[in-house]
Formats: structure tokens, C-alpha cells, sequence
């Protein structure tokens, strides 16, 4: 069974690699690569694997799910400059597909003390952008 | 290799009538209902282009967003978008222009232009959702044989 706890947080970004030419960054990232930089209404939908419990009828503690979504994920990166505050976009470029894998990254571990499994990371830029990443 | 997903959605308004010659006029009214309205209707479609592959290890990204917006504006919007589906798209002149209609159409136009637009990239398409009202949703996947890779 799968169940998808989601959560928002808010960031600035700006997307541009300086190994690329300036022509280069405005033709592959848009307005993105505005180097003043710019920000967004992220929301996350995290989706965990189980069985219910037999007992208590869950598969997770919900609160468990929030605690670690809260401290993984919304504490280092809500109202953050993602490439000034959180590593690694001092190196990479955040773009929605690097954060995304980089979220699943952060959670990964944190889920194998719980019964559920991470199994999908949904990651809305805006609301007309999203990308999944289900992990190696 | 990572492997990602990248959903893109697009909006467009289109008119429709759900009428197949196939069928008498009451069989078409019955199966149809008020879709079947002799003057059309229509719909604010939501379209949802997903491609996947392995972010590019330099930009970080799958194919640059520009490029997407633009091959879905060029191959599928302008087609589409204030356009009677059964008199001005060619492929309705013979179906029945039905969300799972539409998607498959939608999804092999896609298809067909992916591989001259988008050969050098790994970026693959995956699937087509076109949300036809708030509550009915069509999903086709697109057929691996005329991916680009």
C-alpha cells in the first residue's frame, strides 16, 4: 500500500552554470538563469510503501513522517537561498530535477528506521511543472 | 543511472461534438448524451507532457524547458487551441474526437516530431495526460517503439 504525505516550503534559486557561456545558460534555463535570482512555492509529495499494522491499522506514524519531512527536508530549505544555503548547490546547479534527486537523498536513510519505505519523491516547481524521481 | 521524470503542463480550449456516423441518431444521443449536441461544446483541456531520462551531468536538467514548450506549442497547440476538433484537425474527421481520442492523437503527434526535435538528447517521452474537466482524466502512455533512443 502507498501513501503520500505532501509539504511546501519556499526557496530562491537561480540556475546557471558557469561552465556554460552566458548565451548557453538564457538557451537551456530561461528566465531561471537570472543571476539576481528568483524563488518559488515548492510543494513536495513524498509517497511511502507498507502494510498496515495489524494493530494499529497504519502503515507509518503520520507524525513520525512529518517530523522527518520537517527536519530533512523544510528546516534547511524553507525561505533558503538554495545555492547559497544548501549544499550541494554551491556545486550543482538547483535545478527542479537536481532537487528533486537530492531530496530523495535526504530521505532515503531517514526512512529505514520506519516501517515504511521511500518509494517516490514528486516535486512541484510551480504548478506547471513537476518532476518524480523513484530512486536507483 | 538516475532516471527522472519531467512533467510539463499546458492548457488549451477546444470545441467538440461527440457524433460517430457509424451509428443512427438515437443510438448516438444515448451513448454521447449532451455531448452529442448538434451545435458542440467545449473544454478548458489541461495537457500534461511527462519525458524521462537522465538529467544532463553539466545543466542538470533533461531538456531545456524552452525547447519543450516550444515543440509542444509548435507540434500540438497551434493545432488545437481554439480550434473545433472535428472540423479543423484532420485526424478527427474520421474518429470521434473523445479524450482518449485526443490523447492518443496528441500523444502520436508527440511521437512522430520527438525524435528530429529532441535526437540529441537523452530525454525520452513517456506519457500524455490531458484532464478534459476537473474530473475526467485520460492517460496514454507513448509507445516505446517511436521513442528517440
Amino acid at each position: 500500500m502507498l501513501i503520500t504525505r505532501k509539504v511546501e516550503f519556499s526557496a530562491s534559486h537561480t540556475c546557471w552554470n558557469p561552465l556554460l557561456d552566458g548565451a548557453t545558460n538564457e538557451a537551456v534555463y530561461g528566465g531561471e538563469a537570472n543571476p539576481q535570482g528568483h524563488g518559488h512555492n515548492y510543494v513536495l509529495e513524498v509517497t511511502l510503501e507498507g502494510e498496515p499494522d495489524p494493530v494499529t491499522g497504519m502503515i507509518v506514524d503520520l507524525k513520525d513522517v512529518k517530523q522527518v519531512l520537517e527536519q530533512a527536508i523544510v528546516a534547511p530549505m524553507d525561505h533558503r537561498h538554495l545555492n547559497h544555503e544548501v549544499p550541494p548547490f554551491d556545486r550543482i546547479v538547483p535545478t527542479a530535477e537536481n532537487l528533486t534527486m537530492e531530496i530523495w537523498r535526504r530521505l532515503k536513510p531517514r526512512f529505514e528506521a520506519t516501517p515504511a519505505r521511500l518509494r517516490l519523491v514528486r516535486l512541484f516547481e510551480t504548478e506547471d511543472l513537476y518532476v518524480e524521481y523513484e530512486g536507483l | 543511472m538516475p532516471q527522472v521524470r519531467v512533467t510539463r503542463r499546458y492548457r488549451f480550449s477546444a470545441s467538440h461534438r461527440l457524433h460517430t456516423p457509424a451509428l443512427d441518431e438515437a443510438r448516438n444521443s444515448a451513448i454521447y448524451g449532451k455531448c452529442n449536441n448538434p451545435y458542440g461544446h467545449g473544454h478548458d483541456y489541461l495537457l500534461e507532457v511527462t519525458i524521462a531520462g537522465e538529467p544532463d551531468a553539466v545543466t542538470g536538467r533533461l531538456a531545456p524547458l524552452q525547447d519543450l514548450d516550444r515543440f509542444v506549442e509548435r507540434v500540438i497547440l497551434k493545432a488545437v487551441a481554439h480550434r473545433n476538433l472535428n472540423t479543423e484537425v484532420a485526424e478527427f474527421s474520421m474518429l470521434v474526437p473523445t479524450t482518449e481520442n485526443l490523447a492518443a492523437v496528441v500523444a502520436a503527434r508527440l511521437a512522430e516530431a520527438w525524435p528530429a526535435a529532441f535526437a540529441a538528447r537523452a530525454a525520452r517521452l513517456e506519457k500524455v495526460r490531458i484532464h478534459e474537466t476537473k474530473r475526467n482524466i485520460f492517460e496514454v502512455r507513448v509507445d516505446p517503439a517511436v521513442r528517440s533512443e
